[in-house]
Formats: structure tokens, sequence, C-alpha cells
């Protein structure tokens, strides 16, 4: 009887859970990060293994120092500020300087999420507002893309990757590259069209992380198989985009290109799936989840198509992000039983 | 359709069955224990008036208590013995609750006490209604809602379907489907008597797909005893998703219906009734007899022998525990299963009608207290709500303490504790818990303001 004379604990129930946790999740997320990282190291060599080593470190350190300072538990061991650090990094242009990189990761931590109460409580995706912050300080560098595939690469660093503060970046080395103009600033400002395969392959230059659409998917599907991302973002964002365009460039080829470019050129693909898709500042519901990616693949589309700048992807992101909280009121579940199928209805 | 696929409702959640512990063991009779703690209400209502005195001794099956009016059942012993005191006993509650203590005889033959049958052919829907009342038939699902109670229609409703739930989609317990391989004879004559109360043209048996093997049984049972009623029962297989038992998510997948919020069954024309309530209606009835005991499941890692009993009811759940063996490092006793089963403080309390069976877990089996992280907003919750609502608001607001809000404008009280949100709540937030306090916030605050304006 010893046995049945212990004291017994006494919880509520449930008393089981699905064994799904909050780190557990942005581990993997971190891990499907980790192929569009490879390529981009592959492509811009030792410039991208820095930039990304120093982005994601200095996500974390920001968020421990903060954590600290406030008097709370250090929160880096649920990886999220991790996976901050490297989508913050995946976004930046090839040879912007260190020192700015560390800038934004610390501005993306502090302002894009510690402000509003740390994970869970960000408006924004943290990542995005890192970005958008050295695009408003520094928008001649975060303008200037260091070449893909240039020769040097795994040797040496573009010497504007080490510029001192606030000294102008010097960007003559590495000339040898692929192209040092975008796909989409080709087409913005030249007109010119970049081949398909290019684009499909991730031989262009462009951020680090966005230019190859084809590991991005496969990051991302695996991460929807494994129900960590609400695959419908995702697609709403690119049936939007990729509508939207092919409409635009029915009408006039010449000016707008069409679907497959819109959709594979720039950050859409890394946006669409890695950004969009931050579950702290999507919508929750299952309606509101499709209205938030129709409304930034069309953002994306006008902002490509009509406004100044050549991407948009950020900033349809941001506003979307912003918009969603209205979104999810908008899209409040029905609860179950509050449109009965009438008791009227008689035996079949 | 292109893809045949069992009916289902939205939402709900797959917890790890862990069925087949007990799932392939035959129902076994279980011993009396030295004294039989039996409460006067075991159902939902008024308690039973006890019609035998201390020192009184009683044969097995006769009445101990009869139903004081019509929201009670009757009380039958479970046991030939004597009645040694009627007095407080401890319940799952905490309160002390009245209740009759039976010493069995050792050495009785315990043979049972027959009653007056209620003929299936001849009696009318009013004399089943009593009988079933008299046999002190109550939900053996758990909820223990008097079920003569519910078989006749309020005014104004019309009842067109009776449902039968043999769903069973609690982890762990085995005993309903037991039930349905053992006993499908019973079963259906069960249903026979239920559709003569009614008035019912036509009922239907859900089963989860994981139970394949009992609606078979009740199937071939179908067509070879019961022809009479081949046109009238239907078994229909339903998709294994938690919590596919729950009435409300079971009418929806059977017949397409919802039931209006805050209405109950009667509302669509409907009456569920548990499947082992139905097969004690069709072994008692006939033989003019009340629930002397019923089957459970007793499983769960920190048992020895699991298994499916037939128990006495007021057996005491040590006396219960003691017999199938316990392992030393028990931690946790659950009353029903892990998913919606209360968590026992002692076990001083005893097998009622109500109880489908009982799990015991040790520490590494459950859910050790996690490290609660701050919602993520990811909408697993959402997404697993039977009822639609939104737990993570919910879950927001119960933290800020906006209970008001919460009952208002995000329908808490639609919520009924299943448990699929924090069962797939990553951040491990104890949204039940959460739910149930401001429940009894609101409660009480309605409380207060009423006894304000009085």
């Amino acid at each position: 009887m010893s046995a049945l004379n212990k004291t017994l604990q006494i919880r509520t129930s449930p008393h089981l859970t699905a064994g799904y946790s909050v780190d557990h999740i942005m581990r993997h997320v971190a891990w499907a990060l980790l192929p569009t990282c490879g390529f981009a190291v592959f492509i811009f060599g030792l410039a991208a293994l820095i930039t990304l080593i120093v982005a994601s470190l200095t996500c974390v350190l920001t968020e421990h120092v903060l954590c600290k300072q406030s008097g709370k538990i250090s929160s880096v061991n649920d990886y999220s500020a991790l996976v901050t650090g490297l989508l913050y990094g995946l976004t930046l242009p090839p040879g912007l300087p260190v020192w700015m990189v560390m800038v934004g990761a610390i501005i993306a931590i502090a302002l894009g999420k510690f402000m509003f109460g740390g994970l869970g409580c960000n408006i924004f995706n943290p990542a995005l507002v890192g970005r958008a912050f050295l695009q408003a300080a520094f928008p001649s560098a975060m303008t200037s893309w260091g070449p893909a595939m240039a020769s040097e690469r795994f040797s040496s660093v573009p010497s504007s990757l080490l510029a001192w503060p606030f000294q102008a970046p010097d960007y003559s080395s590495w000339a040898d590259g692929v192209s040092s103009a975008t796909p989409l600033a080709l087409m913005k400002f030249e007109q010119q069209l970049t081949q398909h395969a290019d684009l499909l392959s991730g031989m262009t230059t462009g951020s680090y992380g966005e230019t190859c659409g084809v590991l991005i998917l496969a990051g991302g599907t695996y991460l929807a198989i494994r129900k960590m991302l609400n695959w419908r973002i995702p697609l709403a964002i690119f049936v939007s985009a990729g509508t939207l365009s092919a409409i635009c460039h029915y009408v006039s080829p010449e000016l707008y290109p069409g679907a497959i470019f819109t959709l594979f050129s720039g950050g859409l693909m890394l946006g669409a799936v890695f950004m969009a898709t931050d579950m702290v500042a999507s919508p929750m519901t299952s309606k509101g989840v499709i209205v938030y990616g129709v409304l930034i693949g069309v953002l994306i589309v006008i902002i490509r198509n009509w406004g100044g700048l050549p991407e948009g992807v950020m900033y349809a992101i941001l506003l979307a992000n912003a918009a969603s909280p209205h979104i999810d009121a908008l899209t409040q579940p029905k609860v179950f039983g509050s449109q009965s199928k009438a008791s009227s209805e008689g035996p079949e | 359709m292109l893809f045949q696929r069992h009916p289902t409702f939205d939402g709900g959640v797959h917890p790890p069955q862990s069925k087949a512990l007990t799932a392939d063991l035959p129902i076994r009779q279980f011993p009396f224990a030295p004294v039989l703690n039996i409460p006067l209400n075991q159902h939902i209502g008024q308690p039973a008036i006890p019609v035998v005195r201390e020192g009184q001794e009683v044969e097995r099956g006769a009445l101990l208590a009869k139903p004081d009016g019509y929201m009670s059942v009757a009380l039958h012993a479970p046991a030939s013995g004597v009645v040694r005191r009627i007095g407080l006993m401890p319940s799952i509650t905490g309160k002390m609750v009245p209740g009759i203590y039976l010493q069995p005889f050792p050495g009785a033959t315990q043979e049972v006490q027959s009653g007056q049958p209620c003929n299936i052919e001849t009696a009318s829907a009013e004399d089943i209604i009593q009988a079933i009342q008299m046999a002190g038939i109550v939900g053996l699902g758990g909820a223990a809602f008097p079920t003569h109670a519910k078989l006749k229609a309020p005014a104004g409703k019309h009842i067109d379907t009776l449902i039968i739930n043999g769903a069973e989609c609690e982890p762990f317990l085995t005993n309903d489907y037991r039930v349905m391989l053992e006993q499908p004879d019973e079963i259906l004559t069960g249903i026979h008597y239920l559709l003569n109360a009614t008035g019912c043209r036509r009922a239907v048996i859900g089963i989860e797909d994981n139970k394949a093997a009992a609606a078979q049984a009740l199937q071939t049972c179908l067509s070879g005893k019961h022809t009479s009623l081949t046109g009238k029962i239907e078994v229909v297989v339903v998709l294994t998703k938690y919590p596919q038992g729950a009435e409300k998510m079971l009418i929806e997948a059977l017949i397409g219906r919802q039931v209006p919020r805050g209405g109950l069954p009667h509302d669509v024309g409907v009456v569920v009734v548990n499947v082992t309530s139905a097969a004690e209606i069709g072994r008692l009835l006939p033989r003019g007899l009340g629930i002397q005991e019923r089957v459970i499941t007793i499983s769960g890692p920190a048992v020895n022998k699991p298994g499916n009993y037939r128990i006495p009811i007021g057996t005491p759940l040590r006396f219960a525990l003691d017999y199938v063996g316990v392992s030393d490092s028990i931690t946790e006793v659950y009353l029903g299963g892990p998913m919606m089963g209360q968590a026992l403080p002692n076990l001083d309390i005893s097998i009622t009608k109500g109880t489908s069976g009982f799990t015991a877990f040790t520490d590494s089996q459950t859910t050790s207290p996690h490290h609660v992280f701050p919602c993520i907003h990811c909408a697993y919750c959402v997404d697993a709500c039977p009822m639609h609502l939104n737990p993570s608001q919910l879950g927001l607001l119960a933290k800020h303490g906006e209970v008001s809000k919460m009952a208002e404008d995000f329908h808490l009280f639609d919520c009924f504790e299943c448990g699929s949100c924090a069962f797939v709540c990553p951040s491990h937030i104890p949204l039940v818990q959460q739910f149930r306090a401001a429940k009894a916030e609101v409660r009480k605050m309605a409380a207060v303001h009423t006894g304000a304006d009085a």
C-alpha cells in the first residue's frame, strides 16, 4: 500500500501536451534557413559569412544585455533572437560595412522587439525593423550591391565591409562579379530583363539571402510540413503578386515584368516565406492570413511597378504587420453554433 | 465524392491514443471491497433519498435510495451486505457529501435480486422513461446527467434523431469499446427502448475509426439478431479525432446540425445517449434491475495490471488501485483520461456511476511543469478549438484580468474545457486553467450583482 499513500500531484487538465515548444519551433526555423545561408556564402563568400555571424551574434547579445538590464531572465534560449539575426543578415546587401550591420541588429532587437515587450509582443517583424532603419539612415550603402560570384570571394573581403564607422565605404574592389546591379534595378532603371534561368538558380546579385528562390521554397516547405509555418501566407502572396503582375505585363509588356520575374526577383521569396510568416506579427485567423497575404502581394507589385523604389517587399510586409491586429479583429472565427442550421430541419 | 473520408468536425487535435494497453483485454469482474462508499448524489440534480436505515441488511440489487423528484434517479445496492452507516464521505470536489457505507457479506452468493421487468412490446413511452429513472441510469460517459430527463422533448421541440455516442475519444479509455464488442445485443436492445421512449424514427451510432471492430460487431448483431431494427439504426464510423465524443461535435459530424450557442441537442431535434448507458438500459430493463456496477478502464503507465473491469459502484479508489497494483513512482491519478480528467488530491473517493475509468501516471509521462513562454500568436490553438473560439486572445485577456471582456466579446462560456488549446500550445500557457478561473470570476461577479439588486 506504500505507493498509494504518496502525496499526489494536482494540476488542471489537459495533462498531455503535443510536445511543441517555442524554442523547438525557432530552432527549426533556423535549420530551414541554413540552405539559404549556405548559398549566400557560396555566391558572396567570406563577406556573407562574416555578415551573418556578426548579425546573429549582435542580435543575441543585444537581447541578452537588455534582458539582464531590465532584470528579466535572459530569453536568448528561445532562439528567437538568433532567427531574427539570421533573417536580418540575409536581407542585407553584399558588402555592407560591418559596423552598419551591428547598428541595424541592435535596432532590430532593441526597437523592433524589446521596446514592445519582447517575444510575442512586437507589432513588426524585428529583422525588417532593423533593415528599415538602415534603409532610412544609410540609403546609399543600402542600395550598393557587391557582385555575386566574384573570383576572390573566398580569399578576401570587399574593402567596403571593413569600412570605419562614418567613413564613406569604398566599393571599388571586387569588380569582376556577375553584375553589380540587382535584377530589379536593371528592370526599373534600364528596362533590362534578367534571364529566368539566372533568377531561378540564384546567380544574380541582390541581398545575401534573397537570390535563390528554390532553396528558400525548400526551407519553407520543410517548415510547412512540420506545421511551423502557415503555408497560406506565402501562397496568398504568390497568387496575388503573380496575378497582378501578370495583368500588368499583359497590358504593357515593355514596362512591367511578368509573374515569374516578379516572384523570383528581389526579396519576394525570402519575404513571403520567412518574413511575412513571422507568427508574432501575422494574423491568427484562417481568413485573416489570406487577407494579409493578398495585401502584401498587392503592395509589393504596386511599390515595384509604380513607386520610386525598385523593391517593395520590406515596406509591404511592415505595412501589413501594422494592419494585422485589425485584420484579426475583423476576421474573428464564427463561434460554433452561432449560425445554427435551423432546428426546423426535419428528418431526412 | 472522390475521396471517401469519415465524417468529422472542424478543429480538434490528435493526442496519442494509448488505447492499446487495454483495448484487447476482455471485461473482467472486479472483487468487492471490504466497504463500499456509495454517495447519494452520483448524478446531476437532487440527491436520492435513502430508503434503508443503518444496520439494515440488504440484498444485491435492492433499492437503497429513491429519486427525489424528476431530476434525480434511484440508487441500488451494489452488493448483499449490511448498511454500516449513512453519513458524510469524501468526494472529488473536496467537499464531504452524504452517502451510504455498505459492508458486503464476505460469504454471500451475491445473487442479484430481480425487480419488475419492463416489457418492450407493451410498455408505453412513459413507462420506459420511468423504468429508466428507477433503474438509476445516468450518462455513463462521465456527465452523469439523468438519462430519463432528456428523453422527453420540452414543449415546442420535436426530437427526430437518437444519437448513440460510441466515439470514446479520450486517450487510454477503452471501456465503451469493450462494451460495444462484448454487449452489442444489449446496446441494440437499449436503443430499441430509447427509440420507443423518444418516438424517434432513427438512431445513429457514432464510432471513431480506431474502433472499427466495435462498429463491425454492432453491424453484425444488427443484421443478425435485430432485423426488426435494421432500417432504423445506422452505424456510422467517424474520424478519430479529439474531442469527437463531445456531443456537439458528434451531432455535427453525424448529421451535420450545429447545436446553437447556449443550446442543447433538443434544439436541433436530437437526443444523445452514451453507448454504455444504452447497454445498461438493454441489460437492466428486461430484468427490472438497477445499476449496481459499471464497466471502467483502469490504465496508465503507473498501473501494473491495466484492464477493463466491471466494478461495483462505491468501490474506493484506493482498493481498486491496490488490486491492480501501481508503480512506486506514481505521482498522479486522473479520474477519466488525461485530456479532460480531473487530477485527484487523494484516493479516498469511490467509483460512481459517472466514472468511466481512471488513469495513473508517473512523473516522466505527463506534462512536468514546463517553462511558460509568452504567446507567440502561432494560432495553433485557434485551429484546434472545436468551438471556433480564439483561445490565444482569451489567454491574453485572462492575463490582464479582463474577465468580463472574455465573457462578452470572446465567448468564454462557449468553452467546454476540452483542453485542445492547451494541448497544442508551444508556449505551454495553462489556457484551460485560466478559462476556468475566469468563468468562476464572472459567475462570482454576477452573483454579487444580483445580490446587490435584490
